[in-house]
């Protein structure tokens, strides 16, 4: 096994800065053994006991700083050293703790070392901050929505030109050298690596792979609309080019909303260049199973399946749960879904409109399946509350339940309704006890529909791990407590639903989904800049602009986070903000 | 026009500037453009009826002093008559602290930027109490005023000459290193000036009492410094006006009635708001009410990147504003939000040896909304009183949005 050595003649650490830089280095990938000491002759004399010796070491001093490190291959010890100077560099300002860095400018030099930008500032703010990031030299999860699309591509352009990446705007999710950003589940470390252009799409697959005994590399988002034309794929472009040399990662999966064609030959292009097998899920879009090493999956669950069973995991059969003897009451025929992921509501719908045919929505598959009215439901109809109509001025269901929990009472009073179908979405960002939450409203829900002489079930999945904040055993506990069907996963949850009202509701037809056009796309060559590279070696050190509980759960993660105290610019007065935009401001 | 390239050759300009306490001279000798019928004021140009009571009774004084009037009654016609100019000190090169009135045949230090070739110029520090700089014009007042303009500023000047002058550059680079910000604690830098002044004094040939006073001069006067520094910052920033398309601030200061700033691509033109009342602590006996408005051109000091600025190297007085040391940092730490650049000639030891924010950008003021803090003394609203207190103050953004205003139109011109 290769050991390496660099010695940095007369330069003094104190031995806490030693001890972390040498803590940095035992951790990073492929790193068996490493020291970090001054050459005095007891410390040579420990390098050498623990089988780190090498020729460098000959002559060096007590004034002398040395780093050696063993590690698998001679690439990744080399590495590994070469993150020496940033890890002995000054770390932010003694005492500075007090000061809340106003800008990202002040806030990289507060954190040195800084890598990714978290915004989350209102949408007419947010290219601005993300702007500043990218000049910065920062990557960017951006989570804000309401971005105009051509600041979108504007600030995409940018970050190519900048060799960074961009994932959003309207990103929900991402998991970075281990780092979970935005709404995140945590999810064990292992070899499948996701680019999303879906937020809960990500989240589902991810926490199927780790239930399913897989691991996750990375899970980089990408934003909605970057598959369109305007924005072409860029940054989906840049993440799967990323995973596609990324040591870690050995199966890539492509989750997506049904792209634009054009923007999909080309994505695909490049995904067939890739020598690992890319599963890819155009949640809508139906592709034959496998084309050379691109296999396709027609649900985020078969994706994970694939991706598990790619990656050398076997994935567990599970059982999915069975209706006892529900008598349904004359006239209760409906099914409606009710659903915080956008991603989750396009699965559920996928699922079930094979099941129970029209399913009409606020987010259709395809337009003649479009809910007249989203606060109205009719006949089987699946909504998604963390869409626009709803968030308009207030939390997002995950955070903030209570949208979700009225129309379920609503529909609950509806007497032709039979089947309440929804997700619950557990990891860091996210509600404390959604299921709690959840359970009680159910309960209300049920005692309301009693009174009438009706029986209602609710089917469940729940999108997490054994490792969130809200340990996943204790969320589908409580469910189960209160009567709630809970299914291993979100489309188990859409099948078992659909069973029930097959047998209850008159299926209707509706219009074709769209195919994925596998010809070959224009050459788009994709170069993985070394900002990409460095990110996904890890790890994160993050700026943090905008929501507050993002940050703490980047902290409650361990990863290192400096929080912008962010004001509206020039308190948001439009004069002044179009003559700081002429002066460069 | 490129205002990041203008702004960069302001940047440059600042860091570069080497200021150097030449020597002394006579206002009317070396002040360009001063005349006998001429009192220079602090601050943004003012007439005598706008003007508040300190800047009055300094003006009274000034013509006392001059002997343009017998009496306090006879100055103040004099004064409203018209027949005596008032200008900024700021139009003259020139910088004084609170009133900074400046009459014809008081001394004033001059310094010389080495590197640009400009000079500035600052009167003489009175030490505390009942002073000029505070609108005070009693006979013993001026008697004191006079012993300094004719004692001690020959003698300074004499010793400074035989140094072959005094790095002021080097000297506020130590005292930021010793706990001054530069503006109101300047304790550090008056010894080190009272230090490296005393050898060339004691040979100048001075009468044994002579030496005696002005070296007491300096050792009881915690300020003497002070207008040096200012000096020194306002032929700084001097180098740095005038760059078309610049939107670095280049002067702030008061006159007691309205704060005004002036900025690099923006010409001669002051931007002015009402001047604040500073917030702070108050010397037993006196209390807000009885406090002026912000006066006084020392701001220069902030205005270069020190003073207030530098109030992480200063945690001594952080306590004027109730603060703690970690407060001090916070100070510094949050003007960095506004400035284009560090000073690295100025290295602040509790911040890692951080330069100090530098250079004031007009459109980081208006777009964070953070006014630059200005550390400062508070005089008390009559003439004479004199200092009741010291503390900061935060000057309105107005004047910043409305310099944003004059430059986006030049820009689009």
């Amino acid at each position: 096994m290769p050991v390496l050595a660099r010695v940095r003649r007369g330069s003094y650490q104190d031995s806490v800065a030693l001890l972390q830089a040498q803590q940095a280095l035992r951790q990073m990938p492929g790193v068996e053994e490493a020291g970090v000491v001054m050459a005095t002759p007891a410390n040579l004399a420990l390098l050498r006991g623990a089988g780190l010796d090498a020729p460098e070491l000959q002559g060096a001093g007590p004034d002398d700083l040395v780093a050696v490190v063993r590690a698998r291959t001679q690439v990744e010890a080399e590495r590994a050293l070469d993150r020496l100077d940033e890890l002995l560099s000054p770390r932010a300002p003694a005492g500075g703790t007090s000061y809340r860095p106003r800008t990202v400018r002040t806030a990289v030099r507060a954190l040195p070392g800084a890598n990714v930008a978290v915004v989350s500032v209102p949408g007419r703010f947010a290219a601005g901050v993300a702007e500043e990031a990218l000049r910065e030299g920062l990557h960017v999860f951006l989570f804000s929505d309401n971005v105009a699309l051509e600041e979108e591509v504007r600030l995409k352009r940018l970050a190519a030109e900048r060799g960074l990446l961009v994932m959003g705007p309207d990103c929900g999710t991402a998991l970075v050298a281990g780092a979970g950003l935005g709404f995140a589940n945590a999810v064990r470390r292992g070899r499948v690596g996701i680019v999303a252009a879906s937020g809960t799409g990500l989240q589902e697959v991810a926490c199927l792979v780790h239930r399913w005994g897989g691991g996750v590399s990375h899970g980089l988002g990408a934003g909605g609309r970057d598959l369109s034309d305007p924005v072409g794929g860029t940054s989906f472009a840049t993440a799967l080019t990323a995973l596609a040399e990324d040591p870690d990662t050995e199966v890539v999966v492509l989750l997506s909303k049904p792209p634009s064609p054009q923007v999909a030959r080309r994505v695909l292009a490049l995904a067939r260049r890739c020598d690992k097998p890319v599963v890819v899920n155009f949640l809508g879009a139906q592709g034959p199973p496998q084309v050379g090493n691109l296999y396709f999956a027609s649900t985020l669950e078969e994706a994970a399946h694939l991706a598990v069973r790619l990656s050398g995991g076997h994935p567990p059969a599970e059982r999915e749960p069975e209706p006892e003897g529900v008598r349904w009451a004359v006239g209760q025929r409906w099914l409606r879904g009710l659903f915080v992921g956008g991603s989750l509501c396009a699965e559920a719908q996928l699922v079930l409109r094979g099941s129970v045919g029209r399913v009409w929505s606020n987010v259709p598959l395809s337009p003649d399946a479009r809910l007249p009215d989203p606060l109205a439901s009719r006949e089987h109809t699946v909504v998604d509350v963390g869409s626009d109509e709803f968030t308009v001025g207030r939390l997002h269901p995950m955070l903030d339940p209570s949208v979700r929990s009225q129309r379920l009472l609503h529909e609950a009073r509806d007497p032709e309704v039979a089947v309440l179908l929804v997700d619950v979405v557990l990891g860091f960002g996210a509600h404390p006890d959604p299921a709690g939450e959840l359970a009680q409203v159910w309960e209300e829900a049920t005692r309301t529909a009693r009174r009438s002489g009706r029986e209602l079930v609710c089917v469940a999945s729940v999108c997490g791990t054994e490792l969130d904040p809200q340990p996943y055993g204790r969320q589908v506990e409580r469910l189960r407590g209160r009567g709630v069907l809970v299914a291993p996963t979100n489309a188990a949850a859409a099948r078992v639903a659909g069973a029930l009202c097959g047998r209850a509701g008159a299926p209707s037809e509706q219009g074709p989904l769209p195919t994925v056009d596998l010809r070959d796309g224009e050459g788009m060559t994709h170069e993985v800049s070394p900002a990409v590279r460095e990110l996904l070696r890890g790890p994160v050190r993050a700026v943090n602009v905008g929501l507050e509980s993002f940050a703490q759960s980047l902290e409650s993660q361990g990863v290192p986070v400096v929080s912008v105290d962010w004001k509206p610019p020039a308190a948001g007065d439009a004069e002044l903000l179009e003559l700081l935009s002429r002066l460069g401001g | 026009m490129d205002v990041d390239a203008a702004n960069e050759v302001v940047v440059r300009r600042i860091l570069d500037a080497h200021p150097v306490l030449v020597g002394v001279g006579r206002a009317l000798d070396v002040v360009p453009g001063m005349r006998k019928d001429l009192i220079l004021h602090a601050g943004p140009p003012v007439t005598w009826d706008r003007m508040c009571g300190p800047l009055r009774g300094a003006v009274i004084g000034a013509l006392l002093y001059e002997g343009m009037a017998r009496d306090e009654r006879e100055a103040g016609e004099l004064a409203a008559s018209g027949a005596v100019r008032f200008e900024p000190c700021h139009h003259h090169a020139a910088v004084g602290p609170m009133a900074g009135v400046t009459s014809a045949s008081m001394p004033v230090y001059i310094v010389e930027n080495r590197t640009h070739g400009n000079r500035a110029y600052a009167n003489f520090n009175e030490g505390y109490g009942r002073v000029l700089r505070y609108g005070a014009y009693a006979p013993e007042v001026l008697d004191r005023l006079r012993w300094i303009n004719e004692t001690v500023a020959p003698a300074l000047g004499q010793a400074l000459q035989r140094m072959g002058g005094l790095d002021m550059k080097a000297t506020i680079a130590r005292q930021l290193t010793m706990g001054d910000e530069g503006h109101n604690r300047n304790v550090a830098g008056s010894s080190l000036f009272a230090r490296q002044l005393a050898p060339s004094l004691a040979d100048c040939g001075l009468a044994r009492d002579e030496l005696t006073g002005v070296l007491r001069y300096l050792a009881e006067n915690d300020l003497a410094i002070l207008n040096p520094v200012m000096a020194a910052c306002k032929a700084t920033m001097d180098a740095a006006h005038g760059v078309p398309g610049s939107t670095v601030v280049s002067c702030m200061a008061r006159n007691g009635t309205e704060f005004g700033i002036r900025v690099s691509g923006l010409g001669d033109r002051w931007f002015t708001a009402p001047a604040p009342v500073p917030r702070g602590l108050y010397f037993p006996g006196f209390r807000e009410e009885d406090a002026n408005p912000d006066i006084g051109d020392s701001t220069i000091t902030e205005t270069a990147g020190i003073g207030a600025f530098a109030m992480a190297a200063a945690p001594a007085i952080v306590r004027f504003v109730g603060g703690t040391p970690q407060d001090a940092l916070a100070a510094t730490l949050e003007m960095y939000e506004i400035t284009l650049t560090e000073n690295p000639a100025f290295a602040i030891p509790q911040l890692d040896f951080r330069g100090t924010p530098t250079a004031i950008d007009v459109r980081k003021v208006v777009r964070t909304g953070i006014t630059p803090r200005v550390n400062t003394g508070i005089a008390h609203r009559e003439p004479g009183v004199g200092q009741i207190g010291a503390g900061l103050v935060r000057p309105p953004v107005a004047p910043f949005q409305e310099a944003l205003r004059a430059l986006a139109e030049l820009v689009s011109r």
